[in-house]
């Protein structure tokens, strides 16, 4: 890959209870791309296991691909990439469920509230 | 095999009951549960994202077609006529006019739920689209209306106490016992928990199929999920082969935070001019010039912007551009001011620069086949929404899909609450559902042979090239063999990674249903000698009378059988 056209991403992965690691992840870089655009590109080009959310893909509609860029809280299809290392968290003060994951559900949507085990509050599930 | 700790959490399987099932939340999904509970049913409204953000629904920014005469005096019955026209010929009219006749009330019923339709001197403001005779169309302010839908009717649910919601549950597959539909099995996502949940009354209401192809308006929850989940459960499908392209769908450069339709009320607007790669003017070579601003149809503006494509004249990306350049910026700026703005944090500045757009699949006019109560000819199986075939014939008129979600998903919940509170069918079964949690159980570790993320990009590219808007016979044999070949790979046991959100497992089984599904439109299209609407076939390019039928597709032991039917022409 040319690296005059690289964005690097440094994702935090892993699920509660294990060791959280950190994977650096090559994708071409064109100009307009989002975050979510080089994820999408991680799955379909080298890991298809790389967990994160996402429905509407780019009409910032749905909301769900919050997660933390550079540090802050950002919407990955918002996020613009850029040509240097960027780092991609879940977001810190919700429950991890997964990779970029977490609990973002509203507590009324959950599985576990329907079953009456209140369930990953926020916070906890580390 | 050894067991590894995600299949041993598996054991921990959930089983719930309740009377009517949900199986998604869009409009059609939320307005089903709304009128279930009111009809004194317990209700589970299952999305596999999250309630009334993971569809079709949200993401809609133009309008509701709807005959309230606020604008102008109007009847439905007027409204029917302009819907079976565009239809052309093979609209299920009962359907069709349900759709509009209940139009009006439920578009009442959202003002008085407080959806803030936008208004003018007092009343609700109508404006014209293409295929109306008439201003008809209501919305909300600005770009809005899909989010104020959803959020009005999310509002109206959270209350109900009746209505037990549950984000993140896919519907894997539908359990029939006796010939009847008595609940589902399905996978928690950040559990990774198998859920079986037995209900008295089960509703499809998962939209649409796009997500089908490599340029689309879809959702990551476009798949077409409730095609699958109904053929498996015995229900027929209707009319696979017509897919709706919206012809300027964007396409470059790279934009975000945008609808990739939103270039219509542009031209709507501003007129703007599509030029090809070497920047000529080109419809009119394809039978419409673009002189006096928007007049060019939209079947043949994807015709237009296809063919020049074909010939090596499409612009970088690999579509027509559409400029706006020789407009001047306070034109612009009157017309679209705050959308200016935002096409500028996109880089986007369109006094100096064209756009690219091309066609992209959008909606999906066939689906299942339901009667004017929305039951499926499975017992106790109801389906609504833009998963329902018939209402829109061969093409759907802009704003009815909107309609078509809200008044389906109040019918259909009325109506499998009857069937529910009369007792449903037969009893819940283990045994009917054993097949599926062992399907889900013999997932094996994804090995390096198929990246399933990148077998739905594959197949996104086969059906785009293949079946899109025009077709003809051999490449939809081609079509067929790799779609056959590609799903030869995928095998028979689920590929999973293990763990919460496992996406290796979602993926595999999102490929199941679009292999199906894809398998359903490609020789529907294959069948259909002719053109028509939004099926054009250009080794048949005329519209036959001996097509103006219904195909209707079940599914056997042998796979997919097809059949036609005579359409329903009587709208009583
Ligand atoms: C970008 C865009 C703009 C549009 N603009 C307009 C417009 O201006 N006017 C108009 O009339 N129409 C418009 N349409 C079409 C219209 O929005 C849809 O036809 C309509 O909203 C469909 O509603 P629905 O409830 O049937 O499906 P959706 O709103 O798509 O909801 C389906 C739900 O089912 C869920 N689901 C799917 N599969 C499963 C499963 N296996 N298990 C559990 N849940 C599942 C999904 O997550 C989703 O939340 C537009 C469509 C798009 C994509
Ligand atoms: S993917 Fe929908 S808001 Fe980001």
């Amino acid at each position: 890959m040319d690296s005059s056209h690289t964005a690097t991403l440094v994702i935090q992965r892993g699920a509660p209870g294990e060791q959280s690691r950190e994977e650096r992840h090559d994708v071409p870089f064109e100009p307009g791309q989002s975050v979510l655009d080089g994820l999408r590109w991680i799955r379909t080009h080298t890991d298809p296991s790389l967990a994160f959310r996402f429905a509407c893909i780019s009409a910032n509609a749905c909301k769900e691909c919050m997660m933390q860029v550079d540090g802050k809280t950002a919407y990955a299809c918002t996020a613009r990439l850029v040509e240097s290392d960027m780092t991609i968290a879940p977001l810190p003060n919700k429950a991890l469920i997964r990779d970029l994951v977490t609990e973002i559900a509203p507590p009324g949507e959950r599985l576990a509230t329907v079953l009456g085990q209140g369930g990953l509050g926020e916070g906890d599930g580390k | 095999m050894i067991l590894e700790p995600s299949q041993q959490e598996r054991m921990e399987q959930v089983h719930l009951e309740t009377d009517v099932l949900v199986i998604g939340g869009g409009g059609a999904g939320m307005y089903a549960a709304i009128a279930a509970a009111d009809e004194g049913c317990n209700v589970i409204l299952a999305d596999r994202s999250l309630v009334g953000r993971g569809g079709a629904t949200v993401m809609a920014q133009m309008t509701v077609a709807v005959a309230v005469g606020e604008q102008e005096p109007d009847h439905w019955q007027h409204h029917l006529e302009d819907t079976l026209a565009a239809g052309r010929g093979i609209c299920d009219a009962r359907l069709a006019r349900l759709l509009c006749e209940d139009g009006p009330i439920r578009i009442r019923e959202m003002d008085d739920w407080g959806v803030g339709w936008a208004r003018e001197d007092g009343h609700i403001k109508q404006v014209h689209a293409p295929g109306h005779d008439r201003p008809r169309c209501v919305y909300v302010d600005f770009l809005n209306t899909g989010p104020a839908v959803s959020k009005t009717l999310r509002t109206k649910l959270s209350p109900l106490e009746q209505v037990r919601r549950i984000g993140e549950l896919c519907i894997i597959d539908i359990v029939i016992e006796d010939g009847a539909a008595v609940g589902v099995v399905a996978l928690h996502l950040p559990s990774n928990r198998i859920v079986t949940i037995a209900a008295g009354a089960v509703i499809i209401a998962t939209g649409g199929l796009t997500r089908l192809y490599q340029r689309n308006s879809a959702s990551a929850n476009m798949a077409g999920d409730g095609y699958a989940l109904a053929l498996r459960a015995g229900a027929e499908l209707l009319d696979m082969e017509f897919v709706q392209f919206f012809p300027i769908g964007h396409l470059a450069p790279r934009m975000i935070g945008m609808d990739p339709i939103m270039w219509d009320p542009f031209r709507y607007k501003l007129g703007g001019r599509l030029l090809n790669g070497a920047m000529e003017e080109f419809t009119e070579k394809y039978g419409q010039a673009e002189t006096d601003g928007y007049v060019i149809t939209r079947d043949l503006a994807t015709y237009a912007i296809t063919k020049e494509v074909e010939a090596g004249r499409g612009s970088p990306a690999g579509g027509a551009y559409l400029s706006f350049t020789h407009i001047p910026e306070a034109d612009l700026r009157a017309a679209f001011g705050p959308v200016i703005d935002r096409l500028a944090e996109n880089g986007i500045d369109l006094t100096k620069t064209p756009i690219e757009v091309a066609p992209i699949a959008h909606y999906h006019m066939g689906g299942v086949r339901v009667d004017d109560a929305m039951a499926t000819r499975v017992q106790g199986l109801y389906a609504a929404g833009e998963v329902v075939g018939g209402a829109n014939g061969a093409n759907r008129l802009s704003g009815n899909a909107i309609t078509e979600a809200l008044v389906f998903g109040e019918r259909a919940g009325r109506r499998a609450a009857a069937w529910a509170l009369a007792g449903g069918g037969a009893a819940w079964s283990n045994s009917a559902a054993a097949g599926t949690i062992d399907l889900i159980r013999s997932a094996i570790p994804a090995g390096d042979s198929l990246n399933v993320a990148a077998a739905i990009v594959d197949l996104q590219h086969i059906m785009g090239e293949l079946v899109g808007p025009f077709r003809d016979e051999a490449g939809l044999t081609e079509a067929l063999s790799k779609i056959d070949r590609s799903r030869h790979r995928l095998g028979d046991r689920p590929f999973a990674a293990g763990g919460p959100f496992d996406v290796t497992e979602l993926d595999w089984f999102d490929l199941r249903n679009m292999y199906l599904v894809a398998e359903c439109v490609t020789r529907a299209a294959l069948l259909r000698t002719e053109s028509r609407g939004a099926h054009q076939r250009e080794d048949h390019p005329e519209m036959q009378s001996g097509w103006q039928v219904n195909q209707i597709i079940t599914l056997g032991d042998g796979g997919l059988n097809f059949a036609s039917a005579p359409v329903m022409q009587e709208a009583a």
